[in-house]
This record gives structure tokens, sequence and C-alpha cells, in this order.
């Protein structure tokens, strides 16, 4: 699904990713865990196709070369990003944005447009998933939403863009309890065999609910440690000084 | 040479040009010019005087000079102030009798004049530089007393209104420009709604320039009398040339007790290539008359297209209770500059006015919102809500906001909301990774600001409205 060789992303002259590999196959659940500044957001940035980086290295998406494809052909190819801090766009319907999103998407992959009705059908059940109330669905994208809100947002707009690689970028930062497991829930349901996650997370309190394949250990921009699930919790007990201490 | 034309229609889908024998008044502007115009549109004396009066006016009026957007000074000797089809010399009786070059282009304009291929209920007059060339659904309009038909028929055929109404918005004494429309305009709509009927149709005229260094100066006068209502729309292109064309048209519009009248505008004069060349100069007088009580002027503006928009529809509240709107968008790009707004004055009790505006610049261009709120000393309880955005794309456009506001009644409530804000990067990024492109992106960030006021277009034009919003700013961001 994902092949990450020799990955170095600087900004300006600042060094982010050094040498990086990572290699995620169809239905596994990566959890990449670090430091603030170890360049996780770097990392999601890069992979959706964010500007503003100096990129050498390879990456490899379904065998092909991802870093020259423009960001909305690797959403289209389904690529999705449930971003750290949503952007509020004023004057824009939710909705009706998700309605425009989805069917951009679904054209590229051959299927037809939903109408009206079909979409508003499919989002009905998708929101009540996930305890979504449906007024703020009316709302403009992301306009005074509560931070819970705007992550149960990119989640339903996750699950609605059914996405072969999804990169959650600290999607549990802000989140209350009841929330979190609700998100979690909503990742959990989507796991399947060609369907990849990348979770991006400061706390092990995530993995609680997810639980992922293979846990990363990020500092200083390289993957120090790598291990199943147990290293999140040895992370949460040593810190990652103690982690890369016992490298 | 011919890849380049192309690339251009796409630009401009609607700058192509119909070749089609004219019959041009002399160049110039003089007393003989003004008496051809009359002549040729076998004018009775009144109207002749009319203009010869506003002409005599003309000789001491300076053309103003304080808006935003200065233009090369235009040489008023060098226009043809009459270019009509000559196919259209004899106004054809029906639809029939058209010449099948101008069916064609307004086909290719997308207004079908055939009435079998009826636009669903809307009735069009179509405007072909001097003359209106067809008018669509006249017996079914009739039939409810409705008078929709050019201009220049009314004078002959309805002359106690026109000697009424004209003039009676906007004097011929008022400003320059408008005083060069009373002597020297051509063709236009005229609208009369009888008192308690509510048109059953949209109203509409399509606007189209033609002939080159040619002025395009219509004119339009609606009235609805007590307790009737009309909607009306007034769509426009125009080839694309390297000369900059003037059209300076003047449109009045009176409401008596009761009555209602919407106006919308979908604006899309060719707004000149990238660098600025060519395109339109749209400098028109718009007025509305609030004359009776509970009356209502709404006015709804698109303005995607010309090299220059220099307008302020305007709404006079003399009714009590009257009620004044102004919705509108302006799309400047690439070297386009607009100044445009509105001007309430409230006189009577009660009045009500709402100003919505909003503003986009992107390339180089150059944005200005200018409006007027005067409440006089009478209009007790008078109130005003504006609310003026701007949105800026890119780094070397510009927004200003004008807004001058005065009261002198204390009981007055005026309110005045501004913003300014930028399509930003993380908001281009978000819609990239959900799989918009960069055009979709825009497009859809633009509509949603400007929603608030595309709501107030009849739904026919809705959408066609939305589209256009998008394609004005197609390369703007990248």
């Amino acid at each position: 699904m994902l092949d990450i060789k020799n990955l170095n992303v600087s900004i300006d002259d600042k060094e982010i990713l050094k040498n990086f590999d990572l290699k995620i196959k169809s239905g596994e659940v990566h959890a990449i865990m670090g430091p603030n500044g170890s360049g996780k957001s770097t990392l999601a940035n890069v992979l959706s196709g964010r500007k503003g980086y100096n990129i050498n290295g390879k990456v490899l998406y379904e065998g092909k070369d991802l870093l020259n494809v423009p960001i909305e052909e690797r959403a289209q190819r389904g690529i999705f990003l449930a971003f750290q801090y949503p952007t509020e766009i004023p004057g824009v319907n939710t909705n009706n944005f998700l309605k425009t999103s989805l069917n951009t998407v679904r054209k590229y992959r051959g299927l037809n447009e939903l109408d009206s009705l079909e979409f508003i059908k499919l989002v009905k059940e998708k929101s009540e998933n996930l305890k979504i109330e449906k007024k703020i669905l009316s709302r403009q994208l992301n306009v005074g939403f509560s931070g819970g809100e705007k992550k149960k947002n990119e989640i339903l707009q996750m699950t609605i863009l059914e996405p072969k690689l999804a990169i959650l970028d600290e999607t549990d930062s802000g989140l209350d309890i009841d929330a979190l497991k609700i998100v979690s829930d909503g990742v959990n349901s989507l796991r399947s065999e060609n369907r990849s996650f990348l979770i991006i997370t400061h706390y092990q309190r995530l993995l609680d609910y997810i639980k992922p394949d293979f846990v990363h250990v990020l500092v200083d921009g390289k993957i120090i440690k790598t291990g199943c699930s147990d290293l999140a919790i040895q992370l949460e007990k040593e810190g990652y000084e103690g982690v890369g201490e016992a490298k | 040479m011919k890849e380049q034309e192309l690339k251009k229609v796409k630009e401009y889908k609607y700058g192509f040009t119909t070749d089609i024998e004219s019959i041009r008044a002399p160049k110039g502007l003089n007393e003989d010019v003004i008496k051809f115009i009359s002549n040729i549109k076998k004018e009775p004396s009144w109207m002749l005087e009319w203009r010869l009066k506003a002409f005599k006016r003309l000789k001491n009026l300076k053309e103003p000079n304080w808006q935003k957007p200065k233009y090369p000074k235009i040489n008023y000797q060098d226009l043809y102030y009459y270019s009509a089809p000559k196919s259209a010399s004899e106004k054809p009786k029906s639809l029939s009798e058209v010449d099948p070059k101008l069916i064609e282009t307004y086909k290719k304009l997308g207004i079908p004049l055939q009435e079998q291929k009826k636009l669903s209920g809307i009735a069009v007059d179509a405007v072909f530089d001097s003359v209106s060339v067809a008018t669509t659904f006249k017996d079914e309009l009739t039939k409810k007393g409705i008078i929709f038909c050019p201009i220049s028929e009314a004078i002959k055929n309805h002359p106690e209104l026109v000697k009424k109404y004209l003039g009676s918005v906007i004097p011929i004494t008022d400003h320059y420009f408008a005083t060069l429309n009373s002597a020297v305009f051509t063709d236009g709509s005229f609208v009369y709604i009888p008192p308690n009927v509510r048109c059953p149709m949209e109203l509409s005229t399509y606007f189209r320039i033609n002939d080159s260094e040619t002025g395009q100066f219509e004119r339009t006068l609606i009235i609805a009398d007590k307790g009737s209502y009309v909607s009306y729309l007034e769509g426009c292109t125009a080839p694309m040339r390297d000369e900059n064309q003037l059209h300076a048209a003047n449109v009045e519009l009176v409401a008596l007790d009761d009555a209602e009248i919407k106006y919308s505008t979908v604006q899309n004069w060719y707004p000149g290539d990238k660098n600025g060349k060519g395109g339109i100069y749209n400098f028109v007088t718009k007025r509305g008359a609030c004359r009776g009580k509970n009356s209502k002027i709404s006015w709804t503006q698109v303005e995607t297209g010309s090299a220059i928009t220099w307008k302020y529809p305007s709404c006079i509240l003399q009714g009590d209770n009257s009620v004044g709107e102004f919705y509108s968008i302006a799309i400047t790009n690439n070297h386009q500059k607009a100044d445009t707004g509105t001007k309430m004055i409230h006189l009577g009790k009660n009045t009500k006015s709402k100003i919505i505006s909003k503003g986009i610049s992107a390339g180089q261009a150059d944005n200005t919102y200018r409006g007027l709120v005067r409440i006089s000393s009478k209009a007790d309880n008078s109130r005003n809500y504006t609310q003026c955005d701007s949105l800026l794309m890119g780094n070397k456009c510009g927004a200003h906001t004008i807004p001058y506001i005065e009261n002198k009644n204390l009981t007055a409530s005026i309110e005045h909301e501004a913003t300014t804000s930028k399509i930003s990067d993380e908001q281009l990024f978000y819609c990239n990774q959900r799989g918009l492109n960069q055009e979709e992106a825009v497009s859809l960030i633009v509509n949603g600001f400007c929603k608030e006021v595309l709501q107030q277009l009849p739904m026919e034009f809705a959408v066609e409205a939305q589209k256009l919003v998008g394609i004005s700013l197609e390369g703007s961001v990248g």
C-alpha cells in the first residue's frame, strides 16, 4: 500500500524527517508516537501533498510514485487526512461540502454521483453512528464547531469517503473520553483488509481503543523503535527518553 | 493566431462578433446626431425636444472624476451613438420576421427567442446594439394588462406613461453620464404593471453590444402601479475588442403604493484581456423610487464583467414604510476595476433599507464599495443595516470600503458591518485534500462567501450565476 524509502524533508534549512523509512501493507494499522516537534505532522502533510517542504526520497503508493501527484488526485486515489486542526470555511455548508467532495471522489473512481436524496440518506446513517447532531451538518464548515465536533466531522468525512489509506493526525487531542470512544468506534468499524491506517498521536490513550498492528516511536525525524501495541504502554510508563535509551 | 483566438474564446465565451450589416448614425455627438436618432426611431416631437434639452444641459456639465478607477479621456466625438442591424430597421412584427442571424446570435448566448423553445416562464426583450430586436410572450402579458416592450415603442404607443415617469427618478439634469444618456439613448425596455397585478413570469432584457466603436446607451423604465409585483432580470455580453467601449445606461424604477419591484442584473460584459486591454466601461445610473407607501424595491446585482464597473443602484424611500434592498456581488479579476455600491435615501417614516455587498478581488484588480445611507429629518424610525464583505485572492489586488452615513433624525437606527478576508492556503489545502481541484475549491469558497446574495436571484439564474462566479475567477490562484 505505502512504501516510504529514505525520505528527507526540510523547511528552509531545518531538517524535519531524516532518512525516514516506513512500509504499510493493506489492512494494517500503524501508530506513530513521538514528542512535539519530532516530525509527526510533517509526515502527514507530506503524504497528503501539502506544499512548502523540500522533499527528497521516494514514496510509493499502490506501487506508484506519490510525490509528484497533485493533492486532489491523492485524495481521489484514496488518501485521506483527518486534520489536527480542521480548517474553518465560512459560507460553505458542511453537507454541501461533503456532497461535493464525495461526488468528486466517486467520479474519479468510476462510480455514479449521488443525488441529494441518496446523499442525505447516507449521511444520516453515518452521522447517527458517530452521534453527530444533524444541525451541525447544516452549519458552515467547521465554523463555530467545538473541538470535539470538528474531530467527529473529520471522522464522518472519512467514513463517507471510504479511503484506502487514512491518516489521522492527532485526532484524539482535545477529545473527552466519550468522544474519544465514539471516534475510535468509527475508526474500528472501518478497519478492513483493503484499508490501512496511519495514526499519529501523543498518547497511548487512543490506542486502548484502536489496537494497532505496529507502533513506531518517532524522535527527531527518525523512527527509533518499532514494536507491537505493548510498546505504547511501555512508552506511557517510561517516556520517549526511556524508550530511546533502551534502544 | 487561430489557437490564440480559441484560447481567448475559452476565457470569455460570449466574445464572438455577429457579422451583420448595420445602419449607423454619423460619428460624433451633436444636435444632428440626436435628430438622426429621434428621426430613425420615428419619435414624436416632444421626445426630440426632451433629448435636445438634455444635450443643452450636457454642454454645461463636466465628466465626474471622483471615482477610484481612472480611465483615459473618452473622445465623445469619436463614437457612434446609433448602430442597428439593417434588417431591424423596420421592427419585425413577429418572431418569424426576425433576421435568422440575430436569432442565431441569441441562441449562441443561450437566449432562445422562439417561444416554442421558451425559457420556462421568462419573457425576453432582446436589445442588439441600439435596437430591440425581439420581445417574447407579448400576447400572454397583454392579457393581464402588462406592458412589456422596447422603450422606443412605448414612446409611440404609451406617451402618457412615458411622459409622466421618464426622467422622474433620474432627472435629465442629474449628472454627466445620465444626461448624456438622456440625450442619445437608443433602446431598452419599458415595463408597466397595472394595479393589483402580479406579473406571472420573470421579465428579462438581454443586452448585447456587437458593433465596434459604438457606445450603448440604453434606457429602461419600470413602473409598478399600486399593489403590483414584478421581477425583472437583465443580462449583458459583448464581443472581445481591443478598444474600450462605453456603456452608459439609465434605469428608472417607480413603485407606487404597496407595489414591489425586484430587479436583478447579471452583468458579464467583456472584461478586457489578461493584460487589461479592451473591455467595457460600464458607467450606469440605476435608481428606483419607492414613491408609494409600503412599497419595496430590491436590487440584486452580480457584476463579473467590464473593464471598469461604476454604478450605484439606489433607492429613494419616499413612501412611509417603504423598503429598499441592495444585494451585490462584484468580482474583479486580472486588471478589472469596480467602484460600486448603492444609495439609500430615507425620506418617509418607518422606512427600512438593507445593504449586503460582497466584493471579490483577484489578480491585479481593484474593488471599491462606496455607499451612501442618508436619513432625512422627517424619516422617523428609519432603519438601515449594511454589511460589506471583501474577499481578497493573492497579494496584488485591492479592496476598499467607503461608507457615507448622513443622519438627520435621532430616532434612526443605522448599522454598518464590514469584514475583509483572504482565501487562505489552509482552506485550499483542506478542499484539495477532499478531492477538489484548485478551481473547484475557489468556486466553492467564493460561492459560499456570496451565498446571501446568490439566494436573492430568481432560481433559473442562480445556477448560472454560481457557475459564472467560478469561471470569472479561473486561474486566479495557482
